[in-house]
């Protein structure tokens, strides 16, 4: 309904309930229903891909002096004398149940694998958008308001830096100066020796569990070690979502509706807050998402450098073996992860666009 | 008449790599509890008057006058905190294209209560009675329904008097009205005239009307100034104005099309470059 026929006198009616529910629903199951179909989409590429690649599963697990024979039954047991679709139905059926298959490694559930090593990349990236977010809104902010002074000077360099140094030199840097001569932060891995396994695993984030138990000397050690690779990565994060940041201030700071504040008579702080930030909420969202979502991912080279048990050097170490289902299950997760934020995104839009309701 | 307000001798200036341009070049006037006009085409410096006034123009540009005296008081050396008290509530303005003045994503309820509060200790509920009463005044029906609103769901012309609401809300001695009607349908031009016209009488405010329609000034305003590339080239008394005798005024006047006398072909406005350095004229009384 739109004001128009207010203004003009006729008044609305209102809408039963039932009625007023409906729209609501309805949004609900169609973003279900493109869930689904996305997913669907998501997981038959990677089977396709995972099936025609020109890597032998059967040769992986049996070796390559193996008879015929073994290998002809292990072929068998696979499923692989099947048709690929039938292949794929089978496969689909399994990943409804959560299962994933066993990895051709060490001959565990890959679901397992994943939920143990998605929460140790799922805490680590969290940490460090944490960081990205917290300094570069601000920084990107204050570079906009303040556009040419030192401290737009300053961001852009930080900027720079982050998006030009290469991050296993960065990171070996960190390791070297603040664990190696500083001692000021733990070394590689998740915890100190002296600590792993002591509190038991609930979330599977050590920081998380560690506050579970109340247990703050592994919270320390924890926080310790999570600290650098986390700082490294909200770094990145940083570098894009500051320079983001500045570029959609500018253009609302230009914007008549920052005038109309500035005539009311409101401090440059509010105009900044109040009027411009509330604008830029959208944007940023996507912004921050992105982010987000490719941190989740898992950066291979972060966790390599940092020891971190993480599922970017998971999902790398199964597809240098040819570990065919730990990758498909470790990419469905990440596709999984991506689909949700969108939806979260999508969601947050409607409550801060008016105009998109 | 009392004045309410008194330019003396204002420029404004933008550093360019050409060097300095001026927008705006010795231009004084005063206002008293009038409605004053100012003409001119794009580029005259009109808005950047009025924006100056309001110390709105943000470096680089620059403001110089001997002074913007408010009742006596200078403008000019008042602190930024100083002149914020002055914004809205003693000075406002009303801007072209509601669409672009009105922030999208705020309803227009908290727009209008954030105006008055800025300038009162009112409560909430204090601020949205009177930002009722004063969306009433600017004739919008059911204003309770409007307050919950968000700006792309108005019409221009119920935009614009949403504008003139919030802006009137803190009840300012002074008006600036920059082309307020220019992004209106000329249907919804005369009624949101009529709403401003009205208020500002009420109020005894002055009122400063920036338009480059020359009709509209004439009908509508007591007294008019007619700039020409950052000069005042001559005041006239707005009934007057077609016996203006500047030959800027006068080719305005004539490159205007009348219902009453159709011709095939509109005058062309020939410009003398003489009247860019002629000194500018004093719209002081």
């Amino acid at each position: 309904m739109s004001v128009n026929d207010i203004s003009k006198g006729r008044r609305p009616k209102r809408a039963p309930l039932s009625h007023s529910l409906w729209p609501t629903l309805k949004t609900v199951l169609r973003t279900l229903g493109s869930v689904a179909v996305t997913l669907l989409g998501l997981l038959f590429i990677t089977f396709i891909i995972g099936r025609v690649m020109p890597i032998d599963p059967v040769l992986s697990i049996v070796g390559e002096r193996a008879s015929q024979e073994t290998y002809d039954a292990v072929y068998h047991q696979l499923g692989l004398d099947k048709p690929l679709l039938v292949q794929f139905f089978y496969y689909l059926w399994d990943v409804l149940h959560l299962d994933f298959g066993t990895s051709l490694l060490n001959a565990r559930p890959v679901s397992e694998d994943i939920a143990r090593v998605f929460p140790a990349t799922l805490e680590l990236a969290s940490l460090g958008i944490v960081f990205g977010v917290v300094i570069g809104v601000p920084l990107g902010v204050l570079a906009a308001v303040r556009k040419g002074s030192w401290i737009d000077q300053i961001a852009r360099v930080v900027a720079l830096v982050g998006y030009s140094m290469p991050i296993f030199w960065l990171g070996l840097m960190g390791l070297l100066i603040f664990y190696g001569i500083l001692g000021w932060v733990g070394g590689p891995g998740r915890v100190g020796i002296f600590y792993v396994d002591i509190v038991p695993t609930v979330t599977g984030m050590i920081l998380v569990d560690s506050l579970l138990d109340s247990n703050i000397d592994v919270f320390k050690d924890a926080f310790s070690h999570i600290i650098l690779p986390a700082s490294l990565l909200g770094y990145y994060s940083l570098a894009y979502i500051s320079r983001m940041t500045r570029s959609f201030m500018l253009e609302q700071m230009s914007a008549e509706y920052i005038t109309t504040a500035r005539v009311k008579g409101m401090s440059e702080w509010d105009v900044i807050w109040k009027h411009a930030f509330k604008n830029i909420r959208v944007q940023l969202i996507t912004v921050i998402a992105l982010s987000y979502a490719g941190l989740l991912e898992g950066s291979v080279l972060t966790e390599i450098i940092f020891s971190w048990p993480g599922i970017g050097s998971y999902i790398t170490t199964a597809l240098l073996s040819a570990d065919m289902n730990a990758v498909l299950g470790g990419t469905v997760v990440v596709g999984l992860i991506f689909i949700l934020l969108n939806i979260f995104s999508d969601l947050l839009y409607k409550i801060f666009d008016p105009r998109a309701k | 008449m009392s004045t309410l307000l008194d330019v003396e001798n204002l420029w404004v200036k933008f550093p360019t790599r050409n060097g300095v341009f001026d927008a705006v070049r010795g231009v004084s006037f005063t206002l008293g509890r009038e409605r004053l006009g100012i003409v001119g085409e794009s580029g005259s410096g009109k808005s950047m008057t009025g924006r100056a006034i309001l110390r709105l123009i943000r470096a680089p540009g620059m403001v110089e006058a001997d002074h913007i005296s408010l009742e006596g008081q200078d403008l000019l050396k008042m602190s930024e905190k100083e002149m914020r008290d002055v914004r809205g509530q003693r000075i406002s303005m009303v801007m072209q294209d509601p669409k672009f003045s009105l922030n999208p994503v705020m309803t227009i309820g908290d727009q209008i209560m954030e105006a008055y509060r800025l300038h009162t200790n009112a409560s909430k509920s204090v601020a949205y009675t009177k930002s009722v009463e004063m969306l009433e005044a600017v004739s919008i029906r059911d204003p309770e329904r409007v307050m919950r609103a968000y700006p792309h769901e108005m019409s221009g012309g119920m935009g614009q008097r949403i504008m003139i609401a919030m802006m009137l809300i803190p009840n300012p001695e002074i008006l600036i009205a920059d082309e307020p009607t220019s992004a209106l349908d000329v249907s919804v031009q005369r009624q949101v005239l009529d709403i401003m016209d009205r208020l500002v009488k009420e109020r005894g405010m002055g009122l400063i009307f920036i338009s480059h329609d020359l009709n509209l000034v004439s009908d509508f305003c007591d007294r008019v100034l007619i700039m020409y590339a950052g000069r005042i080239v001559e005041v006239c008394e707005a009934d007057k104005l077609h016996e203006a005798k500047h030959p800027y005024t006068r080719g305005l006047l004539n490159s205007l099309p009348r219902l009453d006398k159709p011709r095939d072909r509109l005058e062309v406005l020939q410009r003398d470059p003489a009247w860019s350095e002629a000194p500018s004229v004093s719209g002081r009384i």
